[in-house]
């Protein structure tokens, strides 16, 4: 295997493993004599991030070079584009999974609810928004009607179990104020 | 009588007989652990860590499997400690990405990819110029995107009004998904956790629900531009994580002392991965929040600390593989004469922290009473449109607040193109600009002051109404801002004032030409300490965290001798008797002779008493131990599962040998294990102090009292910290308890 073949193939690797965009070396220059400030990216290495190999063309020539060279400041930073593709992605599609879980909740749950028992059956009161009290005995309901798999029972149990955990958290908070002022 | 024979850990269930579902049941509530909004034993949960530990160093004894279980318990505290770290690295990263990206997203969107924030898009540009180096053309404001007009009016106005609409959308979605899903997650955290680490019991506090809401409305509440920080909000998030992990491991979650060693290492964690700091992590969990914090704590949390920061750094958030916030150098000396300003800085930090705790407890306490208090969802919204209407057009109010704090900190070198940085040049320098000491300043950098100052004035005002509102918020970032405002101008004034009378005698020693003199964004870091230093004293919070349930009748002030609490000699038990139950004390006492599960149960369910007393016998009432209230209706429940055949006529037993009583009789019930054989006591003359002191010192619950070696009454925690309220003068109806 000639080392032409390999040093392909591993360039190859790298650039897979590592999106080449993903490091580079900033130089910030400031105004000199007439000359305006400029800035200067280019994706080196930590080894090439000087003066003399980012900054291209060099505006000035000859022995202004090292003058000019001094006041710029050159920093090597990398980043890593696809930990900020993933988070954002994976961020979002939280939040958009809570924000459904939370029309479900308040819309939608009731709206089936009562579509499936009917008002004659459950205890009507005020309801705002969130509160699933009324609705709690739906469960109760349920069970009495027909026998269901233990599976759907115990998640039914916990989900109320959680409710009633989050409006007592609610009252304490939100109505009576005796916690977090 | 051993130690063995407090209150032991209670029995495992039989493993295996479980469904994989089980985890959905009810879980029942042991012996031996602590209702809502109580406070814990702290001595109860010490003597039954060193039991435990005592039966595992004994068992390793015996094989080697017991052996290797003794190492995995003792290795079990630093495998908690680490998966602290990771997972609170791992949420900060997360959290920093988003903020980023969200407060970005209020001005414009990125056209390349649009999970790029403003300057992660422009990263790779080449048309970023010295002085606009953060324009580019792929990211765009959304004005330029929607119309095709990056400048003038219209576009001006397009842009505010969306920036106002993002700001009320994202708040409104962090205090919806708030209500719904997790009230706890309201507020900063950081003095409920404070109150936990003390002993105090609030389910739910810590909960798998509050800590995925508190993360992501976190970064919902920061990205709508509302003045609040993330790094209150980020112990909480630690200590959540810290809460998790407990679970797994049965030495932490069945001890609430050992439990809350776990959360001052992870509390520490969490202002790790706030600042990039963990040394300052562990100082803060020792110094702020930390009630008990032994030896072992400290090298944990360091441990917990340091993972966590590297985790974060590893995630990389601020793109230059940086861990710290705030990163700065400062190259010149300070001068003593300096001391002037800095002295006047840490009195205006004073002055600006009581002005913020006076209004935002007056304007708390307004939430609480009136109107204002039921409708949260329309205040948050209210106060996000107040705050974006008026920080968009000042561009030091509309950028994040970080990132003022950061500008603020910053040297101002050659390099910097900023409009505090525009100092007169001398054209014809032949040195490098940041050279040259003293420059007058330009006409941006007097342009900037005043809008620093408007700023300030807006930051102080707005912070007061956002503090306290049902969202996540924290106060670190806002204060800090205060501060390095009033600190930059401080120190623009005295640099220009060193600049034009440089003759004067104070500057002449100091300001020599030709060498720096003063540091504007030295001054600026100044301020923002003093300013830190200050709001974090909300104590009040504190005594409205525990609950009221029924008020209890209060014995009277004077004592049995009828003497007044303003005589000279210090107060005693015996003048400040306080019972149970009101005037003539009612004891119920369970007595070492044998009674029946359904006295038991009548006594239990027609009284309320937190405590009953074992005595030998209703003649001799020689006191044997203390059983808590709670205890005995739980272990009498429990009872069928474990021994079959007791029933309501069963007899209970206190002693340790059972009654000799005739076969015929169903199975007793051995109630021993919940009985506290040595519990603490003090006589009625012993002086409050020394009775408040032991309180505070051994982290005590309840403690006995005796007179001539008769028992005479209880006093719990709570009764020790109305009657502090009450020499205090406060008012002892507002700590709420049961």
């Amino acid at each position: 295997v000639s080392p032409m073949k390999l040093k392909n193939a591993k360039s190859l690797i790298c650039d897979l493993l590592q999106n080449s965009e993903d490091i580079r070396c900033k130089c910030i220059c400031p105004p000199y004599r007439d000359i305006e400030g400029q800035i200067y990216k280019q994706n080196v290495s930590l080894k090439d991030c000087n003066c003399l190999h980012v900054v291209e063309p060099m505006p000035v020539d000859g022995k202004d070079v090292e003058a000019y060279c001094l006041r710029c400041e050159c920093k090597f930073e990398e980043r890593s584009s696809a930990t900020i593709k993933v988070t954002i992605i994976m961020y979002l599609s939280i939040l958009g999974l809570l924000l459904l879980y939370m029309v479900y909740l308040t819309l939608l749950e009731p709206m089936l609810k009562r579509r499936l028992f009917g008002h004659s059956q459950l205890i009507q009161s005020d309801d705002d928004v969130g509160d699933q009290q009324p609705f709690a005995n739906a469960h109760n309901v349920l069970s009495h009607s027909h026998s269901r798999p233990n599976m759907l029972n115990k998640v039914e149990h916990a989900q109320q179990r959680w409710r009633r955990q989050v409006q007592e958290q609610r009252k304490s908070v939100f109505d009576r104020h005796v916690v977090l002022s | 009588i051993s130690p063995a024979e407090l209150a032991s850990t209670p029995t495992e269930e039989p493993n295996g007989s479980g469904h994989l579902m089980d985890f959905l049941d009810e879980p029942f509530p042991d012996v031996g652990t602590y209702e809502d909004f109580h406070t814990i034993d702290w001595l109860r949960e010490k003597s039954r860590d060193t039991d435990r530990h005592r039966k595992i160093t004994s068992k390793s004894k015996e094989s080697l499997w017991e052996l290797i279980k003794s190492l995995l318990d003792a290795w079990s505290g630093w495998v908690v400690m680490l998966l602290i770290g990771l997972l609170s690295g791992t949420l900060a990263g997360v959290i920093d990405l988003a903020v980023d990206w969200m407060t970005d997203l209020k001005e414009g969107v990125c056209l390349t990819a649009f999970w790029y924030s403003h300057e992660q898009c422009c990263w790779t540009s080449n048309e970023t110029t010295f002085d606009d180096r953060d324009k580019c053309p792929q990211w765009q404001k959304w004005a330029e995107l929607m119309t095709g007009h990056a400048e003038g009016a219209g576009a001006y106005v397009l842009n505010y009004l969306l920036y106002v609409m993002w700001a009320l959308l994202f708040s409104f979605l962090a205090v919806s998904l708030v209500r719904v899903f997790a009230p706890y997650a309201c507020g900063s955290g950081i003095p409920e956790i404070k109150t936990i680490l003390s002993g105090f019991i609030i389910r739910g506090y810590l909960g798998k629900w509050t800590l995925l809401i508190k993360t992501v409305t976190l970064v919902l509440a920061v990205s709508s531009g509302l003045s609040l920080g993330k790094e209150g909000p980020l112990v909480h998030v630690a200590c959540c994580c810290g809460n998790l992990f407990c679970s797994l491991f049965s030495k932490y979650s069945k001890n609430e002392g050992k439990r809350r060693e776990v959360l001052s290492a992870a509390a520490a964690a969490g202002v790790s991965v706030a600042f990039g700091a963990p040394i300052g992590g562990v100082l803060f969990s020792l110094e702020e929040v930390s009630y008990y914090f032994p030896l072992k704590t400290l090298w944990r949390s360091f441990f917990a600390a340091l993972v966590a920061a590297f985790t974060l750094r590893a995630i990389n958030p601020f793109g230059n593989s940086r861990l710290v916030l705030f990163y700065v150098e400062y190259h010149t000396p300070w001068y003593m004469a300096e001391l002037v300003p800095f002295i006047l800085l840490g009195v205006f930090g004073g002055l600006w922290g009581t002005l913020f705790i006076r209004a935002n407890i007056a304007w708390c306490r307004r939430r609480k009473t009136t109107l204002l208090g039921k409708y949260p969802v329309l205040e948050v919204i209210a106060v996000t449109g107040i705050t974006a209407v008026l920080a968009f057009p000042n561009p030091y109010t509309r950028r994040s607040t970080s990132e003022l704090i950061s500008e603020l900190f910053n040297d101002c070198g050659a390099l910097e193109s900023s409009q505090l940085c525009d100092y007169v040049n001398n054209p014809n320098m032949s040195r490098p600009v940041d050279d040259i000491p003293d420059r007058p300043a330009g006409p941006g950098v007097y342009n900037a002051l005043w809008q620093l100052a408007l700023a300030l004035v807006f930051k102080i005002v707005i912070t007061i109404f956002t503090f306290g509102m049902k969202i996540p918020s924290g106060l670190f970032i806002p204060s800090m801002a205060v501060g390095a405002i009033a600190g930059r101008i401080v120190g623009i004034a005295v640099e220009q004032m060193a600049y034009h009378h440089h003759d004067w005698l104070i500057f002449k020693n100091w300001c020599r030409p030709g060498a720096d003199c003063v540091t504007p964004g030295l001054y600026a870091m100044v301020g923002a300490a003093a300013c830190l230093g200050e709001p974090r004293r909300p104590q009040k919070r504190s005594s409205p965290l525990l609950r009221q349930s029924r008020p209890e009748k209060r014995s009277r002030k004077k004592g049995l001798n009828g003497t007044s609490r303003e005589e000279s000699t210090p107060p005693t038990l015996a003048t400040d008797e306080r019972g149970p139950r009101g005037k003539a004390p009612l004891w119920a006492f369970l007595t070492q002779d044998p009674t029946r599960v359904e006295e038991l149960e009548a006594l239990i369910k027609d009284t309320d008493y937190k405590g009953f007393r074992v005595v030998i016998s209703r003649e001799s009432e020689r006191f044997m131990g203390f059983v808590q209230g709670r205890d005995l209706p739980l272990a009498i429940r429990k009872s069928p599962f474990k021994q079959d055949g007791v029933v309501s006529s069963s007899v209970v037993y206190f002693t340790e040998d059972a009654p000799l009583l005739p076969p015929t009789n169903p199975q007793p019930l051995k109630l021993r294990r919940i009985l506290n054989l040595s519990p603490f006591t003090v006589t009625d003359h012993t002086p409050m102090e020394t009775v408040v002191d032991i309180f505070r010192k051994l982290g005590l619950r309840q403690c006995l009292v005796t007179r001539s070696g008769r028992l005479l009454g209880i006093i719990t925690k709570k009764d020790v910290l109305r009657h502090m309220a009450q020499m205090m003068n406060q008012d002892p109806e507002s700590i709420m308890f049961n």
